[in-house]
């Protein structure tokens, strides 16, 4: 049925325009603007990075209409060859999606199924896959209409729903760090939502709890854990790097994107 | 077949199918009184049909013990006879209560007709759903879940992904037609089979595509790739019913629509497809209905002090029934060693004392280790009936029973007369992929046959040896002809079985992490470590007096798995009879305490509450009230303690609870639960300080410990302490 968990032969990512440094959606007050040279240094750093873990790239080019384009995740959910194309919680981003689907129907020959009901939200980043079951967060992007259709797209798998007060995805500071086992920041809203977790989900999970919440978004890839850099979260770094788990890890700079809340498995879809 | 031998007399314990009837001898002496017969019809799960002729007033388990003989079946204990009716409505069949009564009851409960005079037609269904299907004893187990497991996906009962219903499929095309072979196999091969609910033509290539995967996979391997898949679906295993949660005290209205799954793991909870709770077995204190609703009380989270109650609004009393008892039998079946025995007292009940009468998981595993008989040959042919519609009436010469007759049984010489009775003349010849094809490599034939003589006991001889011994004392033991033991003794047997020693089950690795019934707040290290396996079940203590079991009182060689207490789940149903019970019987070792998991009020994690070991319920009900005892047995730190709880209910307007305690010196100590529900915006504090306030108005000479808020709706609340002394 399933793959093992965490194999990929495919990623699909998104170039990154200059709109970037001042349009793109920040959830803070202030905004710190993006070096968008550096991010694309950064962008690239990162697509190397699976390119080296044996994933095939493909990447779509940025938008300038569409600042937060780069952050393909929020676009879809990919899981055994069915895609579910969503609708994005926020109305400037609609319209990421369309190329997205595009390839992924077109290109890659995935299952599509397109998010068009009008109640229906969802960021595919707050769609959490262990590999047994879906966790969905339900947050200013993503609502429960959403959530339903996902557990209709895949109805192998249960769907649990888990608030989110604070915070933009679940994802931000809630991932899978290898098969079963769960990163976790150690702030108040990530350990509420992994207290979720643990009582409403239908499986395990080991915890791996990270000091730094942002820090807390990683990715298993092939057998890899890429996580922060050392130098963004050195705290947070050091717990990644001195776990007791037996895969090896690679560490991602991604300083800049950051700035727009953008984390790293924001940027890629892996199929 | 009609019954011209009327006027001969059937002995109902010899389980003697109704071919075999000529052989019945007539009591010259006795005279003889004509037998009133009764045709029954199961819809098997292979879509035959099987007919038999029973006494009108036999009782379940004969008709069970039948069908499982002629479907081979030594683990029987996963299923049941159903009844369905029009809306496929599913109840399931009493064993121990004659079908009749249960028919009757039907009819008149649930407006179900049956034709008079006609057959009684039942199905014969997977009752509990094995979370590891690998660990069951015999490939025509297997076979049978299987089979089961198909039609709920055909039925849309077992949703899946069209990737599952592609990769399950395959598998059984792979158990049924063997290897994929091109010269064999035209492009149409698959037209007859049903995989999905809709079956397209890019489903049936995609099956092929996979089929072809799978060569050199015999029949049983075929069948355990299969469950291997279908146990992970998310609903596999969950019984569904519908209920309703009220959102808003004062909405009249329905409220919203909810799905309450009951699974090997605990209750389900779903809006929509979503899964919005889940409350595994542990977290699960107690279960009732009353009307039409069906409650559960849970325990405290870790950040909580006390317990809740969630109560759900069930269509009908009757469903509201249904579902406790889906729940005491799962809950029985899946968690603990033995069950719980039924309430006994000396005087007569009024209302349901329903208790699970079978045998629990851990037993079924035991007793099928036991299994000692070459894999039986059948045939897997159920595509080709669908195709065929060979499902005529069911006369019982339809090609399905033939191929069920086993080849190399043991010798029937050594088997209990109503074993033997059932086995008919070796039938079919081999068929290709059959099951007795001897494994490649692992081991010669030659010496496989050597250690079957070596073990000879077959199931009989063990179970001679079993009843030979010196009856042991059997706490849970459910066989009604045990005498009733008082409740003293049961308990005293108990403490000595059980003191210090953790009682577990082995259950899959779903389990709540809060083993050791401490709340574990750090979560588990990281990585995880599989949970810690402690000791096995003592096995000599929880020996029921079981008719067909015989229990190994080796431990068991299962694998490690993860340890499960037994935890006391009230079972309360509303209608019960007996007053005052517990008073009349002498205790030892009582405290008046509630049975909760309240975590002291500083803060610190709980200190190990104890592992509950076992648990009784006995309930009464007069017109106005309900008194509810309940004793439990606690483990705590190596020493036992037993708690009598007890309950009256008085039911009118406000819904007052007193609680009462009996002390130390016998004295009763009157505590009161008031039942309240809470919209979101009132003032939880004020109104509990009312209810306090007039609960201690009510009753002067009482003392407040405990209020607890029943809040309907999804999410549990926590309930508060009143005045008075702590746990």
């Amino acid at each position: 049925m399933a793959a093992a968990f965490g194999r990929y032969h495919t990623a699909v990512v998104r170039g990154i325009p200059d709109s970037v440094r001042y349009d793109a959606l920040i959830q803070a007050e202030q905004r710190d603007y993006v070096d968008v040279e550096k991010a694309r240094q950064e962008h690239a750093a990162y697509v190397q990075a699976l390119r080296d873990l044996g994933l095939k790239i493909v990447e779509l080019p940025g938008a300038e209409d569409l600042p937060d384009c780069p952050f393909v995740e929020d676009c879809a959910v990919v899981c055994n060859g069915t895609a579910l194309v969503t609708r994005p919680g926020h109305s400037s981003r609609r319209g990421e999606v369309h190329a997205v689907k595009k390839v992924l129907e077109e290109d890659l020959g995935l299952e599509v199924v397109h998010m068009v009901e009008d109640e229906a939200t969802m960021d595919g980043g707050d769609v959490l896959f262990t590999g047994k079951e879906f966790f969905v967060g339900l947050s200013n992007r993503t609502n429960e209409a959403g959530a339903r259709i996902l557990a209709e797209t895949f109805p192998d798998y249960s769907v649990t729903t888990v608030p989110i007060a604070r915070g933009l995805h679940l994802k931000c500071f809630c991932t899978m760090a290898a098969p079963d086992v769960m990163a976790v920041g150690e702030g108040p809203e990530a350990q509420r939502a992994w207290q979720e977790i643990r009582a409403r989900g239908d499986h395990k999970y080991a915890v791996l709890n990270i000091p730094d919440d942002g820090a807390a978004n990683c990715m298993f890839v092939n057998g890899t854990i890429m996580h922060c850099a050392a130098d963004e979260f050195p705290k947070s770094a050091k717990t990644f790097t001195s776990a007791r788990l037996e895969y090896p890890r690679v560490q991602v700079p991604n300083k800049e994107l950051a700035k727009v809340d953008g984390s790293l498995t924001c940027l890629s879809l892996l199929i | 077949m009609p019954s011209e031998e009327g006027a001969n007399e059937v002995n109902q314990q010899d389980a003697v199918p109704a071919e075999n009837k000529t052989e019945v001898k007539t009591s010259p002496v006795k005279k003889t009184k004509p037998v009133k017969m009764q045709l029954c019809r199961v819809l098997l799960l292979d879509g035959t049909e099987y007919e038999v002729e029973l006494d009108k007033k036999a009782k379940g388990q004969q008709l069970f013990d039948m069908i499982c003989d002629h479907l081979n079946l030594l683990e029987k204990d996963y299923f049941g006879i159903t009844y369905r009716d029009p809306q496929d409505q599913k109840y399931w069949l009493d064993p121990l209560k004659e079908i009749r009564k249960q028919i009757k009851d039907l009819e008149e409960k649930e407006n179900v007709i049956i034709p008079p005079g006609g057959p009684w037609v039942f199905g014969f269904n997977v009752k509990f759903y094995p979370p590891d299907p690998a660990q069951l004893q015999e490939d025509i187990t297997r076979y049978q879940l299987s089979l089961q497991i198909r039609d709920d996906i055909l039925k849309g009962r077992l949703p899946c992904s069209f990737v599952t219903h592609a990769l399950l499929g395959s598998y059984i095309v792979q158990s049924e037609l063997g290897d994929y072979d091109p010269e064999e196999h035209s492009a149409d091969y698959l037209s007859e089979f049903k995989f999905a609910p809709n079956q397209t033509k890019e489903l049936e290539e995609k099956v092929m595509e996979l089929h072809k995967t799978h060569k050199g996979q015999t029949p049983a391997e075929a069948e355990l790739h299969y469950l291997e898949n279908a146990k992970k679906l998310a609903m596999y295993g969950v019984d569904l019913h519908h209920a309703k949660v009220r959102q808003d005290e004062k909405d009249d209205s329905e409220g919203v629509e909810i799905m309450l799954g009951v699974c090997a793991n605990g209750l389900l909870i779903y809006r929509d497809r979503l899964r919005i709770n889940r409350f595994a077995w542990p977290k699960i204190l107690k279960i009732s209905f009353k009307r039409s609703n069906f409650y559960i009380k849970i325990r405290p989270g870790e950040f909580e002090q006390f317990e809740s109650t969630i109560g759900f609004k069930l269509p009908n009393h009757r469903a509201a029934k249904r579902l406790w008892k889906v729940c005491v039998e799962h809950h029985t079946f899946f968690r603990l060693v033995s069950p719980e025995p039924p309430p006994k007292s000396k005087i007569l009940f009024l209302g349901s004392k329903f208790r699970y009468s079978g045998r629990t998981q851990h037993q079924t595993r035991q007793i099928s280790a036991l299994i000692d008989r070459p894999a039986p040959n059948f045939e897997r042919t159920l595509s080709k009936r669908f195709s065929s519609k060979s499902m005529d009436a069911g006369l019982w010469t339809s090609p399905g029973y033939a191929p069920y007759r086993e080849q190399n049984r043991p010798d029937l010489s050594k088997l209990p007369p109503d074993m033997s009775a059932s086995a008919d003349a070796v039938g079919a010849g081999k068929l290709p992929y059959a099951d007795d094809v001897p494994p490649q490599g692992d081991e010669s034939q030659g010496e496989k046959d050597a250690e079957q003589q070596r073990r000879q006991k077959n199931i009989h001889e063990m179970k001679m040896e079993f009843l030979s011994q010196t009856p042991q004392p059997a706490p849970g033991g459910w066989d009604a002809r045990t005498p009733p033991k008082t409740l003293s003794q049961q308990k005293e047997e108990k403490e000595e079985h059980e003191v210090a020693a953790a009682v577990q089950e082995t259950v899959p690795p779903v389990a709540e992490p809060e083993v050791n019934g401490t709340e574990t707040h750090a979560a588990p290290p990281e990585p995880a470590a599989p949970e810690e396996l402690t000791n096995k079940v003592d096995d000599d203590d929880e020996i029921p007096n079981v008719e067909n079991a015989v229990v190994d009182e080796l431990e068991s060689q299962e694998p490690p798995t993860v340890e499960v207490k037994t935890e006391t789940v009230k079972y309360v149903a509303s209608d019960e009879a007996q007053p005052e019970f517990t008073s009349s019987v002498p205790i030892v070792k009582t405290e008046s305490k509630t049975i909760t998991y309240e975590q002291n009020e500083d803060g610190e994690p709980d200190q190990d509450p104890g592992v509950l070991v076992s648990a009784q319920t006995v309930t009464s009900e007069t017109i106005s009230t309900t008194t509810t005892t309940h004793i439990t047995k606690t483990v705590k730190g190596g020493v036992a303690e037993t708690r009598i709880e007890k309950r009256i209910v008085i039911t009118g307007d406000t819904d007052i609870d007193h609680d009462q305690y009996m002390k130390k010196d016998g004295t009763l100590e009157t505590h009161m639960e008031r039942t309240t529900v809470l919209t979101g915006d009132s003032n939880q504090d004020e109104a509990l300080a009312d209810l306090i306030k007039e609960a201690a108005d009510q009753n002067p000479d009482m003392t407040v410990t405990k209020v607890v808020v029943h809040k309907e709706e999804g999410e549990q609340q926590v309930t508060t302490n009143g005045t008075g002394e702590d746990d």
